[in-house]
């Protein structure tokens, strides 16, 4: 190479841009594609701890075959996360939405609201819900409390009759399938509530950068409050709803069963190879989901800028 | 006596009538009807889901503060007869509150310190800089947010269990090196920014890279501030909206972390939200306190000391954090 030769500037912003990702690119080929390949050669083999390393014996689709053909709740825990997933993810998002719209008003004690509504982010901790689910089960019928409860409960007299609302509604003519739908978005209001802290604080910052002249010239138009919500708020978002979407999937399927029974399969078993086949598939099951959701709603996306 | 006119009653049916035969005065009579309804639905809801927030909160707080006569009390109600500070006192005792707060504070400070650190500079390479591969590289850190950790758990269980990078400790020791039981693991893989959730915060990083004026850069390179300045003195200072957002969610997910801790079997004495699972088992061997409801009034009092710091730390970020969020890079 001749002395006098200069890099041009592009190529010393390139290797100035590169030397700051740099960190990141050596953890990402040595910590996830590393792991992601040896992930997927443990799922073809039968992996043997041993004391100075592990032994891979390669043993073909044994694994895969053992999982979906033999294996007693594999599939049956997989249907029935994902179906969880599909039930929650719509419910989570327009619950956020919701709540955004409504704390996105001007009122008192507005901040406060919203400290409560990131509360569940904060007490989401794994112990902590352990700790408190171990409270409940371990106190049926113990407490005094609990027991009040119950009587409440069997009584009649307090509690709110909800077969009775169910068969009305069926008796209406309002589809079986709605109706259980609507059952298990109230049964599961809790979950929900709690799942959705970090998506609210998303669509409040969203709705912050609609720019106000919007609703300006809608008023003016003469919209009323249905029209201006459908046709500025909620193009608006949109974009923010596929980041909450990706963020609820992501998050709900590593707080799902199928994940806590490939961790049981790995830790507990000791049967490594079928834990990798588990979360692989469960993995790849859920990125299909992650880019079909993502491409249906973002054929319909509207960009501002 | 009261006295009435009939004038004034008359006035006053008069312009009832007045009020709903006019269709002017009627709109605006519904109008604000309306409105009322709006805001007493809404705050409704509000008061609803914050209960709802709240409640096992408030629960658990009652919990601790009653004394093992109120646990049996049936007449009791949200307000404890005999309140009492003992649990927390023995509880205090047995997880070694202070020490291991102080240890996991300090934990949680040095890896959101890294956090912040490498994820912005990455985010900054990403967001200001052109080089080659540079959108299938960005690809990856979407790839890196959306992939679960557990795909990849065993591997990292691995690597770290038989820490030996380029053969450099099989060679001096003979021996694999184990880290395991040291937070090390999660300090190493923070620093080369696959942490916990890192590619969210580079995410969040290069969006708002991406939105400020290329001017001040200009500037600065004019000025004569090599590259590196112009990233750790001005570009990370007018950052600040997605420092303190990083900043509250990188605290909160790694005080709250309980996946890698037990994955890399970090010591309990590190990580406080693990001693909350053997809380009522230490309490009965020790304390010979084997009744059920009771231990579980310990574990409550453990649990609000747990939160409680994290609490304060989120109320005093509060404020900003919000504020952050509405112009740092989530949005965009």
């Amino acid at each position: 190479m001749k002395k006098k030769r200069k890099l041009s500037l592009t190529k010393k912003r390139a290797i100035a841009g590169l030397l700051f990702i740099s960190p990141w690119l050596i953890g990402f080929l040595l910590f996830y594609v590393r792991s992601l390949i040896m992930t997927f050669r443990f799922s073809f083999s039968n992996l043997s701890m041993g004391v100075g390393g592990y032994d891979l014996e390669f043993t073909g689709l044994e694994n895969i075959i053992y999982a979906f053909r033999a294996h007693g709740s594999f599939k049956q825990i997989l249907t029935t996360s994902v179906t969880n997933m599909l039930i929650d993810v719509p419910l989570i998002t327009f619950f956020s939405l919701f709540m955004a719209i409504i704390l996105n008003r001007k009122f008192k004690g507005r901040g406060v609201v919203r400290a409560i509504f990131f509360l569940p982010v904060i007490l989401g901790a794994d112990a902590i819900s352990e700790a408190m689910e171990l409270a409940e089960t371990m106190m049926n019928g113990g407490v005094a409390a609990q027991a009040a409860e119950v009587t409440a409960t069997t009584s009649g007299t307090i509690a709110f009759d909800i077969d009775y609302l169910v068969t009305t509604f069926m008796n209406l003519g309002i589809p079986v399938k709605l109706l259980d739908y609507v059952a298990q978005a109230v049964d599961r209001i809790n979950a929900i509530i709690s799942a959705s802290g970090v998506q609210i604080i998303i669509f409040i910052a969203a709705l912050q950068s609609i720019p106000g002249s919007l609703y300006e010239v809608s008023r003016i138009e003469g919209a009323t409050v249905y029209e201006t919500f459908w046709k500025v708020t909620f193009p608006m978002v949109m974009p923010h709803i596929i980041t909450n979407v990706v963020y609820t999937i992501v998050d709900n399927f590593s707080k799902s069963d199928i994940v806590e029974l490939a961790r049981t399969e790995m830790f507990t078993n000791f049967n490594y190879g079928l834990g990798s086949v588990f979360s692989i598939v469960s993995t790849l099951i859920t990125c299909l989901i992650l880019v079909i959701v993502v491409w249906l709603i973002q054929r319909r996306t509207f960009y501002y800028n | 006596m009261l006295n009435v006119k009939t004038a004034d009653v008359k006035k006053f049916v008069g312009e009832a009538k007045y009020e709903i035969m006019d269709p002017y005065r009627r709109n605006a009579a519904f109008k604000k009807l309306k409105k009322f309804l709006e805001h007493l639905m809404s705050f409704l809801i509000i008061v609803g889901v914050s209960y709802v927030i709240i409640a096992p909160v408030i629960g658990m707080f009652v919990k601790s503060i009653s004394s093992t006569k109120d646990a049996y009390d049936p007449m009791m109600f949200i307000f404890p007869r005999y309140p009492t500070m003992e649990k927390y006192k023995l509880v205090i005792e047995r997880m070694e509150y202070w020490k291991t707060i102080g240890k996991d504070l300090a934990y949680v400070a040095v890896c959101t310190v890294i956090q912040l650190f490498v994820c912005s500079m990455v985010g900054y390479g990403f967001a200001r800089f052109d080089f080659p591969f540079k959108k299938i590289l960005f690809g990856c850190i979407v790839v890196m947010i959306v992939i679960p950790t557990h795909t990849i758990m065993l591997p990292l269980y691995i690597t770290f269990r038989q820490f030996d990078p380029f053969g450099i400790f099989t060679r001096i020791t003979g021996d694999y090196l184990n880290l395991m039981g040291t937070p090390l693991p999660m300090v190493l893989m923070t620093i080369l920014g696959c942490g916990l959730r890192s590619g969210l915060y580079i995410y969040i990083f290069n969006q708002f890279f991406r939105g400020l004026p290329k001017e001040i850069e200009e500037a600065a390179l004019v000025d004569g501030a090599g590259l590196w300045y112009t990233y750790f003195r001005i570009m990370l200072v007018n950052a600040m909206p997605s420092v303190i957002t990083v900043t509250v969610f990188s605290v909160v997910w790694q005080f709250n972390d309980m996946f890698y801790a037990n994955l890399f079997k970090i010591s309990e004495n590190i990580v406080i939200s693990k001693k909350i699972s053997t809380l009522a088992a230490v309490i009965a061997n020790q304390d010979k306190i084997l009744d059920i409801p009771i231990q579980q009034l310990y574990v409550a009092a453990g649990i609000i000391l747990v939160i409680v710091p994290i609490i304060l730390i989120y109320i005093i970020l509060q404020r900003r954090f919000i504020e952050g969020v509405e112009r740092s890079g989530i949005v965009g």
